[in-house]
């Protein structure tokens, strides 16, 4: 797994590409911590080169989110979400917690 | 080779580290691949026996060496991987609370979201218990051709 930080004026654009599973799910919430810290709660991720991801890699979304979203100071949302990642995010309940869209251009646009 | 059509039965033990997921999901997926399953159906398989693993290391062996012994037997109708540990500690499924997947963002519990969706994929998850340790059944059915 490969995480990339994009930051622009309004918000930040987090890059994942590959696998994101027990193993590598720590890096990835390590990306979301430092920016949190650095006051950044408006997050776009890329999701279009995510190939896997597991309940591990859900959780780490789910905490962002909930952290983001903590005094309406901002709000983390998906793009490009692949099909299979999708279906096993909506198994999860997931899709009422995200904001998704479909290209990258209106989800930076939407902060 | 008939896709989908011999049966076979595969057999290999990893040590019990979160960096062995994708070698596991790699061997699951490629035995779902040689039953014919779909790819959506060998995506489920693979995140399920991932989910498995990964609470067999966190919740069994809890930072303990160890392996996972892993059979995949393919029948020409269902494929079965059996999971076999030699952790000291057990995990029962249902004393884990299944999560409330239609919470708001507030009320979103983290825990159980593994066995969840371990059993929202398989068609049937079976956990037996005993002092050798724990083995954990996982079975999914050959969806009929379109």
């Amino acid at each position: 797994m490969e995480v990339n930080v994009k930051e622009y004026k309004h918000c930040v654009l987090v890059t994942i590409q590959g696998r994101v599973d027990s193993a590598t799910a720590p890096k990835l919430n390590e990306v979301f911590e430092d920016l949190l810290n650095r006051g950044r709660f408006k997050i776009v991720v890329d999701m279009s080169n995510v190939e896997y991801m597991s309940s591990a890699g859900f959780r780490v979304l789910l905490s962002a989110q909930r952290a983001c979203r903590r005094y309406h100071r901002g709000e983390v949302v998906l793009a490009l979400v692949p099909p299979r990642v999708l279906e096993a995010l909506d198994l999860a309940g997931f899709t009422k917690i995200f904001r998704r869209f479909d290209n990258l251009l209106d989800a930076i646009g939407y902060f | 080779m008939s896709v989908g059509g011999d049966i076979f039965s595969l057999q290999r033990s990893w040590p019990a580290r979160f960096d062995f997921l994708d070698e596991i999901r790699t061997f699951v997926g490629q035995a779902a691949e040689r039953a014919g399953f779909s790819e959506q159906a060998v995506y489920a398989i693979q995140m399920a026996t991932d989910e498995a693993c990964s609470n067999v290391i966190e919740h069994a062996y809890r930072g303990e060496s160890g392996n996972i012994e892993i059979c995949v037997d393919w029948d020409g109708l269902q494929l079965t991987i059996t999971l076999q540990d030699t952790a000291r500690h057990s995990f029962d499924m249902k004393k884990i609370a299944q999560p409330d997947v239609n919470a708001p963002l507030s009320k979103r519990k983290a825990g159980g979201l593994g066995i969840y969706l371990m059993k929202k994929l398989m068609d049937e998850v079976q956990y037996l218990p005993s002092p050798q340790g724990n083995t954990l059944i996982l079975r999914k059915r050959k969806e009929k051709a379109v």
